[in-house]
């Protein structure tokens, strides 16, 4: 064999990067993904090309063990990668456009749990112990894989379960919980030193428990976080998962698994970096976790009852064609609603009316990044009408009527003008400006941030109460009835 | 109380105080409304529409001036007018009482107050009450429409199967109101549009509005008071001269608006720059009221010069768009009664202490009020550019590590963590830290342009590539597919291949739904 398998890994690597470059344009984005998975097939090949003749495997000294496979354990992992392959193809089939999130949030700690499984494996494979630097490093790596990898799993499966609603969506937030948080990883810190010094088998029970602290760690981080920052937390589970398939690459050792790591980490850790500066936050906190708790001043400029108007469907068709230019702001209550389809109708019916009708994403919009712009995709929107905030914010002076469709705090005037505001100074869709803005919701309540909304009292908004999807329905046949 | 609109008896006077509209407006504050019979008729408003809207039509003017609490005209009445009104009534609409100071005397004997539309001040709270820009708007507008009437060719450039036509070539001096609507005029017609202003701060405004701003290398500020010109040096008027002489021969229309409040208007076009100009060239004055900023402008007249250039000093360009005119004017007027109605119930309070009304007021109780005590009064502010701005200190916060201080810690751990690395770990280590070090380099450059509406399949591209750690799993897999390393590894590239499959099928069909429009 030579070292092609080793050359196949390189071009593996360079088919990943061409994968998350194709991935940042839309014209490029469909060869992205079949990089990605020209990838991957390469690189199993090869996997499997080493463990039939080892000779060429990097590591392949004692220490590593790598072994050549016996009948039994090629059937088993063949078995596995086919069960595994079909789960997943069916999970990608079934998923509904609005449950991406969870869908994503899942498959991370998968990777976070494969990477503790691979973790003991390799721990199991180093029986008997060993010496010298080499050792100790091995160890360290070990560590820092297992450790990783919980709290990436634990991470996305407390993510997974509030983005679903398993979990509520609050931030939890007990005492102390930094000083909890620095404790847990300076034992485990100290775990790992310790275990250099002491026998496999207690060894072994020291890599579990930190296996068990870091799952603790990994749900604390994630369950200390508010339900509207999960764009965030999704991606930084995402860069988590990258970081935690490096660790593991440190330890087999394997150059492809540590440049795919890297890859993905520094990737996810970008968009995180890129959400967390659309809301104003600070990155550090973020990385830290409980960053969302900060916000339990609710309702602060609470000065006695305010008035807000009501609207009906009839009202709001009419503004609509009365508009010669519509900007639709779509948030997370359309996802939930799954009014996508008849909003896109509604956008066709006023373009040919001849009225401008676009659609304006907020970078947080929705509970992952880019989330709206999917579900509109998944309607058929065409993404050349569907504008960013920086790209639309001037063009709200211009605008006869803005549709808010189940948004709140990314519209929200008073993270422009109110300083004791939690969400000061976060930009927001400015659509006040527009001559009328239509609010759909439920109810008068506030949004994930628990902020109150100014925008409701403005005299140029109205309210149109109900579940989005019926009064997207009843808008949509008020407007087909002016033909 | 009681208000009459009578009909103007200016002669060639279209407009109107009040419309149907603004009459409906003012019946709401709790007014009742007197019209003259025809009052509306020259801007297309007739008697009918003002009953529909509540107004009681009187036949004859004269019941109207002596029976009404206040009267609202457009332009000052005559002294006959004046004397039939009675005392304690108010008076609103254009006196010019710098003009008219027998008038302003006569009103002031009879006890009228007198709320004059062109001493609005120029504040910001005034400006929905500020009939001269109302009035000056219109006239910038109709200024380009009679030059374009007496202008031979198109205002845009076209190219056509016959030939080429070459844009008209507008030149506007002043850029106030009248001056900024003739600018967006003009443009709006496809003309190229230069203009011409002593008030750098106007600078922007006339950009907004298309036009070039011509500029002259000469400082000095023509800002005066209250955001209107002053007179300039005779340096600068020497710059200025020679500017619109080389522009007189190469612009097809000149519209000028230049005035400085209380003084007759500059001459800025001279005689023999009129005669440089091209045959079939147009300059409207709108300063003509004012002695005109053409020397051979004619006030009141159009002519064409014997050189061929038409030269319009109609002072009227308001009334000649008498129905948008009235309808301004009468909004003026409304917002005007509407502040001083603040109960709504058909009483006007007279308060000295507006400022808005103070310098509105002419007459009041016998007493000539005009001038007004000055207000300091805001005029657009010019970026002060010019002064050296103090560079401020660097700041220092206590506690607060200034930025070289952070740059260098970082710098001396990394020093040491790379010393350490160096000295103590074994060489493959380093290796992989050069491998991991430079990927997440890649990884920075590839992903930092990412548009965000491919956030999402970016995230599920990358989940499904972060399965690579199947290669992990199958490396640990052993001899005995039964001892617990090869089962841990098992279950891991189980789990792994679920995220490999799931990631990459689900990117793709997202990536399937976006589509471009058409």
């Amino acid at each position: 064999m030579g070292s092609l398998p080793l050359v196949w890994w390189l071009v593996a690597s360079v088919c990943f990067i061409f994968s998350l470059g194709g991935l940042s344009r839309h014209e490029t984005s469909r060869r992205g993904n079949l990089f990605g998975m020209i990838g991957m097939a390469l690189a199993i090949i090869a996997a499997f090309c080493f463990k039939l003749f080892p000779a060429h495997a990097p590591g392949h000294d004692e220490a590593h063990g790598v072994e050549i496979l016996s009948t039994g354990s090629l059937i088993l992992l063949l078995a596995t990668i086919g069960i595994g392959g079909v789960i997943g193809s069916i999970l990608a089939k079934r998923v509904e456009m609005t449950q991406m999130p969870e869908l994503v949030a899942i498959l991370h700690s998968f990777v976070g749990l494969a990477a503790v499984l691979v973790g003991l494996a390799n721990f199991c494979n180093m029986y008997g112990g060993g010496e010298g630097a080499e050792y100790v490093i091995h160890l360290l790596e070990i560590g820092a894989g297992i450790f990783i990898g919980g709290i990436t799993f634990t991470g996305s499966v407390v993510a997974w379960g509030k983005l679903n609603g398993k979990f509520t969506s609050k931030p939890l937030v007990i005492p102390n919980r930094h000083l909890a948080n620095l404790a847990m990883l300076l034992t485990c810190l100290v775990l790992i030193l310790l275990v250099i010094w002491v026998n496999w088998w207690i060894a072994f029970f020291f890599l579990i428990i930190i296996m068990l602290i870091s799952f603790v760690l990994g749900a604390h981080l994630v369950l200390a976080i508010g339900g509207a920052d999960m764009p965030v937390v999704v991606s930084m589970l995402n860069s988590y998962s990258g970081w935690a398939a490096a660790a593991v690459g440190f330890m087999l050792p394997n150059d492809l698994l540590i440049v795919t790591g890297a890859l993905v980490g520094s990737s996810g850790a970008i968009l995180s970096y890129i959400m967390c500066r659309a809301m104003n936050r600070s990155f550090i906190s973020v990385i830290l976790g409980g960053f969302g708790g900060e916000s339990s001043v609710a309702g602060s400029g609470d000065d006695g009852p305010k008035t807000y108007h009501t609207t009906n469907v009839e009202e709001t068709a009419e503004w609509l064609v009365n508009s010669d230019e519509v900007i639709i702001i779509p948030g997370y209550g359309m996802a939930v609603a799954q009014a996508q389809h008849p909003i896109r109708e509604i956008c066709e019916l006023l373009q040919k009316r001849g009225v401008l009708a676009r659609f304006a994403i907020h970078p947080v919009a929705g509970r992952l990044p880019g989330h709206m712009n999917v579900l509109l995709a998944e309607a058929n929107v065409p993404y050349d009408i569907v504008l960013e905030m920086e790209e639309i914010n001037e063009d709200f002076c211009n605008t006869g009527t803005v549709l808010v469709i189940g948004a709140n705090d990314i519209v929200n005037p008073g993270a422009q003008d109110d300083p004791s505001s939690p969400i000061f100074g976060m930009p927001v869709l400015e659509c006040w400006k527009a001559q009328h803005v239509v609010i759909l919701k439920r109810s008068m309540a506030t949004g994930y941030s628990g902020v109150d909304n100014p925008l409701f009292y403005k005299e140029n908004s109205s309210m149109l109460f109900g579940d989005a999807k019926s009064s997207i329905d009843g808008v949509l046949n008020a407007l087909r009835g002016m033909a | 109380m009681k208000i009459f609109v009578p009909r103007e008896s200016f002669a060639n006077e279209c407009r109107v105080a009040a419309t149907p509209q603004s009459v409906k407006k003012l019946i709401k504050l709790g007014f009742q409304i007197q019209v003259q019979t025809g009052a509306g008729h020259a801007a297309s408003f007739p008697d009918a529409l003002y009953e529909e809207a509540g107004a009681v039509i009187l036949p004859q003017a004269q019941d109207g001036w002596r029976s009404a609490d206040i009267v609202i005209a457009v332009n000052p009445p005559s002294m006959e007018e004046a004397q039939l009104l009675k005392p304690e009534s108010v008076l609103v609409g254009f006196v010019w009482p710098a003009k008219n100071k027998e008038l302003v005397a006569q009103l002031a004997s009879q006890q009228v107050s007198t709320l004059a539309m062109d001493c609005v001040p120029r504040i910001s709270r005034a400006q929905k009450l500020d009939a001269l820009s109302s009035m000056a708007n219109i006239a910038g507008y109709r200024a380009v429409v009679e030059a374009a009437m007496a202008f031979g060719s198109f205002f845009t450039g076209q190219i056509t199967a016959a030939g080429k036509v070459p844009p008209a070539k507008v030149m506007v001096i002043g850029a106030g109101v009248a001056g900024l609507s003739a600018i967006g005029t003009a443009r709006g017609l496809g003309a190229v549009v230069r203009a011409f202003d002593t008030r750098p701060a106007v600078k922007d405004q006339v950009k907004s509005m298309g036009a070039e701003f011509l500029e002259l290398e000469f400082e000095e500020s023509g800002e005066g008071a209250g955001g209107y010109a002053k007179e300039m040096s005779p340096a600068f008027i020497k710059a200025e001269m020679e500017l619109f002489a080389a522009q007189a021969k190469e612009v097809d229309m000149i519209i000028t608006t230049a005035l400085i409040p209380g003084k007759p208007a500059p001459k800025l076009i001279l005689a023999d720059m009129v005669r440089s100009m091209k045959a079939g060239s147009v300059i409207v004055d709108l300063a003509a009221e004012q002695g005109g900023n053409c020397e051979l402008t004619r006030p009141g007249e159009k002519y064409v010069t014997d050189n061929g250039v038409t030269i319009i000093g109609y002072s009227d360009l308001p009334s000649r768009l008498p129905t948008q005119a009235s309808t301004l004017y009468a909004n003026n007027i409304v917002n005007l009664l509407t502040d001083m109605t603040p109960d709504k119930d058909g009483v006007v309070k007279i308060d000295l202490k507006d400022q808005v009304v103070r310098g509105t007021l002419v007459t009041h109780r016998g007493d000539v009020t005009w001038p007004p005590p000055s207000i300091a009064s805001p005029s657009p502010a010019i970026p002060a550019a010019k002064e050296p701005k103090p560079i401020p200190a660097a700041k220092k916060e206590p506690g607060v590590m200034s930025q070289p201080m952070v740059m260098g810690c970082v710098l001396i751990s990394a020093a040491i963590f790379l010393f350490t690395a160096g000295y103590f770990l074994p060489a493959q280590f380093v290796g992989h830290l050069t491998v991991l070090v430079l990927a997440c380099f890649i990884g920075w450059q590839v992903v930092w342009n990412v548009t965000p509406a491919l956030h999402t399949p970016l995230m599920s591209v990358t989940n499904a590539i972060s399965g690579i750690i199947v290669i992990g799993g199958i490396m640990q897999m052993g001899a005995n597919w039964y001892s617990a390393s090869s089962l841990l590894a098992a279950v891991a590239v189980l789990i792994a291949s679920i995220n490999i499959a799931g990631g990459f099928l689900v990117t793709q069909r997202m990536l399937g739904m976006f589509r471009k429009q058409g």
